[in-house]
């Protein structure tokens, strides 16, 4: 890590004392804000990695369910006998994965990894509001994944109620191996996580709200603090409602409370319980669980309507109705959650109210597509890696989205609900999106990470086996799910109807794998460049953003002297006059006479007075 | 000028070479042999078995390694006994091959990269090299994935789409169906208009040299008409599906009462199904009282249990109104027949409701699908367990004449077993949840 290295002239820098750091205060309990992005990005895409390799093993299964693969049985050993997977460590497999992927990758990995990256570099701050804090979010988050993935060793498998862990099936360890003690450690893991969450969001809105630079108000943040800064006020507000249900689900399982469980009789056994309703814990998961689908896309919003603008070179479209409609989206959030829950025996009135207000989320969902693709509209277009995702990213999103008016829609969830429909539709929207928005960020921004380029040919290469292996996985089953094969069903055998769908899981599944060994390119490039990768420069993208105007070896500090102060919005780009085709947001507007419109101003008559003397002065007339 | 051989390409073709090397050496011979040796291989059966894998390997030394083979078979011998492994040989063959196979690639892609770099650098050198060049490609590359993403979507929505369509086959299904469509129309046209633009622009809109994008900020007309329009739209389509909701799930209380009921029961991995016999009227369930030989719970002291029918198949009068009475006996199900568009989950501690009407029956629908075996079915649509993926029940749609006959046929519930065994109890079990079934 020869570029994190801090420079030792950087002890001049007004704030902090120069401070010896050791291996331990610098890499692994560190602090700053830089490392912990380092550090959270890192363990997301190990993770990542991990519930990928889950992913192909069930596909195998899916593609071929009547076939052996004795090499399964040296990984996997009993839970895959005679080289083929078991039924229930087949429904562990899809649990872990959708967890993993959900709340490790692109929960933490995202969020984690570029809010604290981004946000103090972007407000211009010398770090986050409280470090001490950002570290414990980090190790919490570290301790869930270790025991997560811990719950493979355990005798009786990994839980396997699916990711919502629905009771009573997830309370009743006698109906599922997997919910004796791998679910316990599922939910101890899903514990440490809403903390480490829940500390690491504080920390956020905490940040952007009282560290931003001098100039900087909230209407010239750039889009990615907008959407992380609201990604943080929802997951304050729904990930305390998840603990809630996981600590009355521990009360179930553990202590003989009856919360979730009534009138159960598993495996001819008259369980105890009485008076609860498992309708309250879907309603309790919801209340996080739709929350967080947007806790996962908004963060790929926002950095790929960064990224679209500075490679277009054109200021984003509409940047007022992009926040208007980040707001929108936060606030309906949470008044969504009961379209999950349609057919559950909710009160189907409800179930109609909870419709209106889905289909109005999507209202705003459709004015950013539009916007992005206004965006690009007569733009310059340079497509760098990063660009090249974020294009995809809104292609997913969109094709992703669109399905969402099916499954919003309560009398065609009747029929959609918990089918393959609902698996192509949320793997689109929310799981590509934003692997894909993610992605684009870490090509955007490695070299501010690590002071070095990544290679931008393999970039391309990830990005097109990425990209078509996507839609060929996650394409073909809208139609399965059109047909009513339902989920997390281990093989499409039983059903005559099914089994003509097994032809095209075979090509899903090679789709699956190709694209899987295509991320080889990606970890291979990533990893390599941190100690080979081409030197970077201040400011590679062109970029009007503050992080850009830092120094490219990382200092304690991030700024070695004064914190730039901003006169302008991150949006610069292709100014009519300007000499270059951006001006980052430090430059004062009197150094840029000949690009000065009268509303950069906001009503500042002295100022617009100076400039309209200028502009005659100089013979310049200026249209609008 | 530099020439320095890059670091990837260095590194990806001394990993093979290590790779390589470490297959080709004879203690990995022995190793392979050693996990690979079951009880009854023989030497020669083990020579021949690791030869491929030497050759894939790239090794050259040939002589040394088939004496180390047949070294390595004798060291073997002993440990053989107590090597339980019944995995056979060729399996990490085949692992081995693939990840072979795979480094090939990498190496392929590796030489591909390297050449293209190369041939950039001497267009560099003869100062021809046109920066923009790699990023005209990409957006043509773009448009191309427009034209097969286009391509592919007409075909899936042609094949797939054909074999994944069947007409609904029960009254308020019809209305979902219409909607369906509809729906369909609308999306399949937003997602090929967007990804026109989305994926032309690129092309239409590259970097060229001594080119600026146009600096437009916003324009509050634009915006407001697209934030209009899809309100319209949306509002349109959720006034259709609250009503079609409402009326599938709103159903007055007299064609409740007056609709055949049956109830369907799920638990861990089948469905139980009861129709209510002669009085119309299901009996009470408590679950307090499921016993070996009483498996579904009925209470026997409601005396409307007493003729309550029990079937091995889901069988239905056509056109006539069916209200479905659903309960679970352990876990969340889900009670789902696709061609009905029919599905409410299966509660435990609480009935659902899910009221129809199927309008053919199966005969006719085999002679509209020209396949003689096809059957309606309910599957389970709720993670339930290990055989969640078979946990089914035909359903059988039939004229009013073939219903009433075949409802003559069935047994009760209540048979003699569990008569006697109900008159020499007394005890009654009372139920204090609000669950009564």
């Amino acid at each position: 890590m020869s570029s994190t290295v801090i420079s030792h002239d950087a002890a001049h820098h007004d704030s902090h004392d120069h401070h010896h750091e050791t291996f331990w205060t610098k890499y692994i309990f560190s602090q700053d804000h830089k490392m912990i992005a380092k550090q959270f990005l890192i363990t997301g895409i190990i993770m990542a990695v991990f519930a990928m390799i889950l992913s192909i093993l069930f596909r195998i299964q899916l593609a071929w369910p009547d076939k052996d693969f004795p090499i399964l049985e040296v990984f996997l050993g009993k839970w895959a006998e005679g080289g083929r997977i078991k039924p229930d460590f087949f429904l562990s497999l899809v649990t872990i994965h959708g967890t993993m992927m959900v709340f490790f990758v692109l929960t933490a990995g995202l969020s984690g990894t570029f809010s604290n990256l981004l946000i103090p570099y972007q407000l211009g701050a010398r770090d986050m509001a409280s470090p001490f804090m950002n570290m414990l979010s980090y190790w919490f988050f570290f301790t869930a994944c270790v025991i997560m993935i811990g719950s493979f060793f355990v005798e009786s498998g990994p839980a396997s109620a699916g990711w919502t862990i629905y009771p009573p099936l997830s309370a009743v360890p006698s109906a599922i191996s997997g919910s004796g003690l791998g679910m316990t450690l599922w939910l101890i893991s899903m514990t440490l996580f809403i903390a480490s969450q829940v500390m690491g969001g504080v920390n956020y809105i905490s940040t952007v709200l009282n560290m931003r630079t001098k100039g900087m108000d909230m209407w010239k943040m750039p889009l990615t603090i907008w959407s992380f800064f609201l990604t943080a006020i929802v997951g304050l507000l729904s990930f305390p409602v998840l603990v809630s249900a996981v600590v009355l689900l521990v009360f179930d399982r553990s202590f003989g409370t009856s919360f979730y469980l009534s009138d159960l009789v598993v495996q001819g056994q008259i369980l105890p319980n009485e008076g609860g309703s498992p309708i309250l814990f879907q309603h309790l998961f919801w209340f996080l669980g739709h929350p967080e689908v947007y806790i996962v896309v908004m963060p790929a919003l926002g950095i790929t309507s960064e990224v679209i603008s500075t490679n277009s070179r054109k200021p984003i479209f509409g940047y007022h109705a992009m926040v208007y409609s980040l707001v929108g989206i936060t606030v309906l959030s949470f008044i969504v959650w009961g379209h999950h829950m349609f057919v559950t025996g909710m009160n189907p009135f409800l179930g109609g109210v909870f419709m209106i207000t889905t289909l109005i989320i999507a209202v705003p969902s459709a004015v950013k597509s539009f916007n992005y693709l206004a965006t690009l509209w007569r733009g310059n277009i340079r497509f760098t890696p990063a660009m090249m995702f974020a294009i995809g990213m809104v292609s997913f999103f969109i094709s992703g989205g669109v399905t969402g008016l099916f499954l919003g829609n309560a009398a065609l969830d009747i029929n959609l609900h918990d089918t393959y429909f609902v698996v192509a539709h949320f793997h689109l929207v929310m799981g590509s999106a934003s692997i894909f928005g993610m992605l684009c960020g870490v090509y955007h921004w490695y070299p501010k990470m690590f002071g070095r380029m990544m290679d931008a040919k393999l970039g391309y290469l990830h990005f097109w086996l990425t990209f078509l292996g996507a839609y060929l996985v996650f394409f073909p089953m809208h139609f399965m799910g059109i047909d009513g094969v339902p989920r997390r069903y281990y093989s499409f055998t039983n059903f005559p109807f099914m089994e003509k769908w097994v032809s095209v899981n075979i090509l899903v599944t090679w789709a699956a794998i190709i694209a899987a060994l295509g991320q080889v390119a990606f970890l291979w490039n990533f990893f390599t460049s941190i100690f080979f990768g081409k030197k970077a420069t201040q400011n590679p993208w062109n970029s009007n953003t503050l992080e850009w105007t830092t120094p490219v070896e990382h200092i304690h500090g991030n700024w070695p002297g004064e914190i730039p102060t901003v006169h302008r919005w991150p949006y610069d780009y292709s100014k009519p006059g300007a000499e270059a085709d951006f001006i980052p947001q430090d430059v004062p507007f009197s150094q840029t006479m000949s690009s000065n419109q009268a509303h950069d101003f906001e009503g500042n008559e002295e100022a617009i007075r100076i400039q309209e003397q200028w502009n005659k002065d100089n013979n310049r007339t200026v249209e609008g | 000028m530099k020439f320095k051989i890059n670091n990837r390409f260095k590194s990806i073709s001394g990993c093979l070479l290590a790779i390589g090397l470490f297959f080709a050496t004879p203690s990995f011979a022995v190793q392979d042999s050693v996990a690979t040796a079951t009880d009854s291989v023989a030497a020669p059966v083990v020579d021949s078995t690791t030869a491929p894998v030497d050759t894939l390997a790239g090794a050259a030394i040939s002589a040394t390694d088939s004496t180390s083979v047949a070294a390595g078979a004798t060291t073997v011998a002993a440990k053989k006994v107590e090597e339980e492994k019944t995995v056979d040989p060729q399996v990490y063959k085949n692992l081995v091959y693939y990840i072979l196979l795979f480094l090939i690639v990498c190496t392929i892609i590796a030489i591909i990269l390297k050449v293209i770099s190369v041939y950039e650098l001497t267009k560099k050198m003869n100062g021809k090299y046109n920066p923009l060049s790699n990023n005209t490609l990409q957006a043509i590359l773009l448009f191309v994935f427009l034209v097969v993403f286009l391509a592919f979507v007409y075909y899936s929505f042609k094949v797939w789409g054909s074999w994944a369509w069947r007409d609904a086959v029960t009254e308020h299904g019809k209305q979902i169906d219409t909607m369906f469509i509809v729906t369909t129309v609308i999306t399949t046209f937003v997602l090929v208009a967007t990804h026109i633009l989305l994926l032309t622009f690129p092309y239409l809109y590259r970097m060229r040299a001594n080119k600026r994008a146009y600096y437009y900020p916003h324009n509050n007309t634009i915006e407001k008409i697209w934030t209009i329009v899809p309100s319209i739209v949306l509002t349109v389509l959720v006034l259709f599906g609250f009503f079609a909701w409402r009326n599938i799930t709103n159903i007055p209380e007299e064609l409740r009462n007056s609709a055949l009921q049956v109830e369907v029961m799920g638990e861990q991995f089948m469905w139980s199904v009861r129709y209510p016999g002669a009085d119309g009227k299901i009996g009470n369930r408590n679950y307090k009282m499921t016993t070996s030989s009483n498996p579904y719970g009925i209470d026997f002291n409601d005396k409307s249990a007493w003729d309550d029918i029990q079937a091995q198949d889901i069988v239905l009068p056509v056109n006539k109104s069916v209200r479905f009475h659903i309960i679970s006996k352990d876990i969340l199900h889900s009670f789902y027949i696709p061609d009905f568009r029919v599905q409410i989950n299966a509660v435990p501690g609480m009935t659902n409701y899910f009221q129809f009407t199927p309008t053919m029956t199966t005969q006719e629908m085999r002679d509209k699908m020209d396949d003689p075996k096809y059957d309606f079915v309910l599957l389970c649509a709720k993670i339930c367990g290990e055989a969640h993926y078979n946990m089914q029940k035909k359903v059988v749609v039939v004229t009013e004449e073939e219903y009433k006959v075949w409802l003559s046929q069935q047994n009760k519930y209540f048979n003699e077993d569990l008569q006697k065994e109900f008159s020499s109890s007394t005890k009654e079990i009372e139920l204090n949840t609000a669950s009564l079934n």
